[in-house]
């Protein structure tokens, strides 16, 4: 049942599970305020006379608080914290070798991916990182001081990127939208909304049909949010996907996470919905950032690191009854037509390309 | 998948008979070739500028067997004579004119033009052996024919063209054969013109002509035989000089009619390296390569229309034959003899094992070698393996993986920095294979074990087919590592390996089940993963391994069940192959009319026999990328569609070994 205001029950769930709400959203910004989105500034680097005293204690620099700093602004998607953490990290650290300070990085990267397990991008994100800063071979050759500030300015070069990205995939989508038509969106992608946001201001005519997304209610959500930049908006539950496909002309998700298959991990509902739209021919465009590819490569929908979420759905259930409360599916590359990234607008195939390119 | 099944159209008309022939075999069209055709200024298809009224008559394509008989009697009667000289393989043309009157020399008749000489189908009449070598060089001497008849010509007016076109073409099929021809060519004033395109006639003009130079021939038959100034095709190094013709009733039998003009002009340019592909409906290549051959072999009778391009022996008649040799074989290291047999008789099969075999016996032969005084180690080396690989060949054509083994070899030897000693050199190829075979195929079978178990999961029904070495590994990897599955088996005839595999799997403690091929529609309900070997992937994402492979994947995609390759990257091909027929191995037909252990099923005794019946033995089969899930590899799980980025990959990788 939809409620026009959302209870105040509902919005301890959606605390819980890191979803962003308005009222989130407004405490966030009035934190932000404290807070400056430029890097903090580096902490003078110990001196090597500092370092050498047997009594000198190394101060603790916690990844996970680092993290939750940067997590605190609402516009930033967790794993760009993730990967502006780990950059404070190599920047504080006070390692002396590159084993060292890629050790250092490695257990801070291990922290932050168990701080949520079933968060596919922060573990994508964390890896492709890790790569990204370690791979140049150059480094062996360099003394340490050159190596480490070569590597903080790539860290800071992958933030900037995935900091941007979401900019970069916005102006790359506004080709395929064209005045007049229709797109249905599924679950809440800052992402997506960065693109119709986008297209609004571009004064194009348009107007979106959002699933209800249930029980995370993130139709609910993203129609708020559309409603305020003028764009017109439908809410259809998520059974009348098909009954409404006809009159659609795009899908358009976010992802959680893109697999080497060039499939992509999305909230529960996305494989339907793909699924429908293929078969009625119309395209499902995926609109993901670059750190979001990951070298997994499901199978099957079971073949996915379970994440459940309770449902509810408002009445009592009898205990006997099971409730199937996965959160996610896998939706295979068959079913997509293209991926907006950072990197350009890709076909399914390219994911494992880029994949391998990076990781051989 | 390939949804276009009706047989193409399209002529390649660089590879392809062009326009003389019978209508061309489906099958046949454009064969995929890994390796670059030098581009020949001679192409079938260029028309070639007249320089006398006479030659554009001259067909360019090997004429029908009566010519041939002209051609002999033309040599004998010596007057004009330009044998083939393909003395120097490379060298396309034909050589120095003979002086004045040419005449075929008896010296023409070394080398053996036994081959062409059959090729021609003719019995050749009188001058027996030595008119047909004449004749083979033959197709030269056909066209010179006209000359020589027309008046006992001298040489200049002897037309290097027709002439020229025919060794040009001749060339290329028979350029391996450098030692076969033997007879020099003559070349006549025009010899500057090497390489003269062929002039297309009709098969009608070509006959009439043919039968106007047999009569000449015939006339000039009386004059009797002139030896013939012959210039040596001396640079043909008679190699295999004195082997008698073989299979002579083969070669005459088959049509001669058949593809005279076929000869992929351009595929055979490459001397040192034999064609790995070579299309076995090419009666003059078949013929040449023969008479090269170390191993003999009979060519199967009642072979099936389609497969026709590719070879297909009589088994079983070899072994003793081969093994008596042993000890008489300069020209090949004992222990790749060795492997070749074993080849031969079926004792090492799969792909990976075969390609360590002949790794090996590279490593033994390579101990072995000493550089010939006034030869370079690369130059040298790189040929003597060559002439191995076209042993090994001969023995069973290569699988793919042995060929990119061959050619990382071969990258290897040319690489060798001339700044090394003999033996340093030998020490560095011999770290060199040990590393590759270490790398590529041992390390690379765990990596792929590693990541593929981790698509095991307790409960699991897989099923497997056939016998692969790397799905062996996984399945008892995965048994050690405590995960509870069961396996499923599929067998197929003939060669039921799938036996074997039960037999390791059953001995470890696995639960299984076997089953033949026909049953796997019945059992696909139950299965919930299929993993399967692959001796090739193509650059289409295309899989190429053994026959059935594409049956299992095929219904395990039907019934919705992901199919998993396991296959090493050294395995990977930069060919696109898109269906089962342009490139594949035939077996022994024998083997699928027999059943072991049931000699009540006699019907098929005597097949041979029946003149509409053919037995296919296919030994591969190619399974499109839509079917196959995913590809596991030593660089990890990765999709069909990113197999020509690996092949990129390892191509770079290769270059900085």
């Amino acid at each position: 049942m939809a409620d026009p205001k959302i209870s105040a029950y509902y919005q301890t769930r959606m605390a819980h599970f890191g979803a962003v709400t308005n009222d989130w959203l407004a405490q966030a910004q009035s934190a932000s305020a404290i807070t400056t989105t430029t890097p903090p500034p580096p902490s003078s680097p110990p001196t090597a006379a500092t370092l050498s005293d047997p009594t000198y204690q190394k101060p603790s620099f916690s990844v996970i608080d680092e993290f939750n700093r940067w997590r605190k602004q609402p516009d930033l998607a967790e794993a760009v914290a993730a990967i502006r953490a780990l950059a404070a990290v190599i920047r504080s650290s006070m390692a002396t070798t590159m084993m060292q300070l890629e050790i250092e990085l490695k257990s801070a990267s291990d922290s932050l991916k168990s701080w949520d397990t079933t968060s596919i991008s922060l573990t994508a994100a964390c890896d492709l990182f890790m790569r990204y800063v370690t791979r140049t071979a150059a480094l062996e050759y360099e003394d340490f001081n050159s190596a480490k500030s070569r590597l903080i300015e790539r860290a800071d070069k992958f933030g900037e990127i995935s900091y941007t990205a979401r900019k970069v995939i916005a102006m790359l989508s506004q080709d395929f939208i064209f005045n007049g038509c229709t797109i249905l969106v599924h679950g809440f992608s800052r992402v997506v909304l960065e693109v119709l946001k986008l297209a609004a201001q571009n004064k194009k005519l348009f107007r979106v049909l959002c699933t209800e997304g249930r029980p995370d209610r993130t139709g609910l959500r993203l129609s708020n949010e559309l409603v305020k930049l003028d764009i017109p908006v439908k809410l259809v539950i998520d059974s009348a996907v098909a009954y409404t496909m006809d009159e659609v002309d795009m899908v358009f998700v976010g992802a959680d996470g893109v697999v080497e298959s060039g499939g992509i991990i999305n909230m529960m509902g996305t494989y339907q919905i793909a699924m429908v739209a293929k078969s009625m021919s119309k395209p499902v465009y995926v609109a993901a950032e670059s750190y979001k590819f990951a070298r997994l490569y499901p199978l099957d929908q079971k073949d996915l690191a379970p994440a459940l979420r309770p449902v509810d759905f408002g009445v009592p259930i009898p205990s006997k009854v099971e409730v199937e409360c996965s959160a996610r599916d896998y939706t295979p590359p068959q079913y997509l037509t293209l991926l907006f990234t950072d990197l350009g607008v890709l076909t399914p195939s390219v994911v494992s390309d880029e994949l391998i390119q990076l990781y051989l | 998948m390939d949804t276009r099944r009706a047989p193409r159209a399209v002529i390649d008309p660089k590879v392809r008979k062009v326009g003389f022939f019978a209508p061309p075999e489906p099958s046949q069209s454009a064969l995929p070739d890994p390796i670059p055709l030098p581009s020949s200024s001679l192409s079938p298809v260029m028309i070639p500028p007249p320089r006398h009224s006479s030659e554009n008559l001259l067909p360019h394509a090997r004429p029908p067997a009566s010519v041939v008989s002209g051609a002999s009697s033309v040599s004998i009667e010596g007057s004009v004579v330009a044998g083939g000289s393909y003395g120097s393989s490379s060298e396309l043309f034909p050589a120095p004119m003979s002086p004045a009157s040419s005449s075929y020399s008896s010296s023409r008749f070394v080398g053996g033009g036994d081959g062409d000489y059959f090729l021609n189908g003719v019995a050749v009449a009188s001058p027996g052996r030595g008119g047909g070598k004449t004749a083979a060089s033959f197709p030269r001497g056909g066209f010179e024919l006209p000359e020589a008849k027309a008046s006992s010509v001298p040489a200049s007016e002897l037309t290097t063209v027709s002439v020229v076109n025919d060794s040009s073409l001749g060339i290329r099929e028979r350029d391996k054969a450098d030692n076969g021809r033997g007879s020099a060519l003559e070349v006549k004033d025009q010899t500057a013109n090497s390489k003269q395109k062929k002039d297309k006639t009709t098969k009608a003009e070509r006959r009439a002509l043919q039968e106007a130079q047999r009569a000449a021939k015939a006339a000039a038959k009386a004059e009797g035989n002139k030896a013939s100034g012959t210039v040596t095709s001396g640079n043909a190094k008679p190699a295999k000089a004195t082997k008698p013709p073989q299979k002579v009733d083969n070669a005459s039998a088959a049509a001669s009619e058949k593809k005279g003009c076929d000869r992929p002009p351009e595929k055979d340019r490459k001397k040192d390296v034999p064609q790995p592909r070579m299309q076995y409906d090419d009666q003059s290549r078949v013929e040449k390569a023969k008479r090269r051959a170390v191993v003999k072999q009979t060519e199967a009778r009642n072979r099936v229309e389609l497969f026709r391009h590719l070879p297909q022996y009589e088994h079983g008649s070899l072994l003793p034959d081969l093994e008596a040799k042993f000890f008489q074989l300069d020209t090949v290291h004992p222990a790749v003899y060795k492997a070749g047999l074993q080849y031969l008789s079926g004792n090492i099969y799969g792909s990976n094992a075969r390609c360590i075999a002949m790794l090996q016996a590279f490593q033994d032969a390579i101990r072995d070698y000493r550089v010939p005084p006034e030869k370079t180690l690369v130059r040298d080396l790189t040929a003597k393996i060559s002439s191995y690989v076209s042993f090994l060949i001969e023995c069973r054509p290569l699988s793919i993986s042995m060929g990119n083994a061959i050619k990382f070899l071969k990258t290897r030897i040319a690489k060798l920095p001339l700044t090394l000693s003999e033996s340093e050199s030998k020490a560095s190829l011999h770290s060199d294979i040990e590393r590759f075979i270490n790398e590529k195929i041992i390390l690379a079978d765990k990596v792929i074990v590693k990541h593929a178990v981790t698509k095991i999961r307790d409960g699991d029904v897989l099923l497997t087919y056939g016998l692969s070495s790397a799905v062996e590994m996984l399945l008892l990897h995965a048994h050690d590592l405590g995960k509870q599955f069961r396996v499923i088996i599929v067998d197929s005839r003939p060669q039921l390996r799938g036996k074997i595999l039960l037999r390791r799997l059953v001995e470890k403690g696995l639960s299984c089940t076997y089953t033949q091929i026909n049953a796997l529609s019945y059992i696909m309900h139950e299965v919930t993963r299929v993993f399967l070997g692959a001796s090739s992937i193509l650059s289409n994402g295309t899989v190429y391994s053994g026959v059935g492979t594409a049956c299992v994947a095929m219904i395990a995609h039907s019934f919705r069940v992901p199919v998993l390759v396991c296959c090493e990257a050294y395995k990977f091909n930069e060919r696109v192959q898109l269906d089962s027929i342009c490139s594949n191995e035939l077996g022994d037909p024998e083997v699928i009319s027999k059943v072991l252990g049931r000699e009540d099923v006699n019907y098929l005794d005597g097949w041979a026999n029946t003149e509409n019946l053919q037995l296919l033995n296919l030994i591969y089969d190619a399974t499109p990328s839509d079917y196959i899930s995913m590809i596991v590899t030593d660089y990890g799980m990765v999709p069909p569609t990113s197999v020509p980025v690996i092949v990129r990959e390892y191509r770079r990788e290769q270059l900085w070994i």
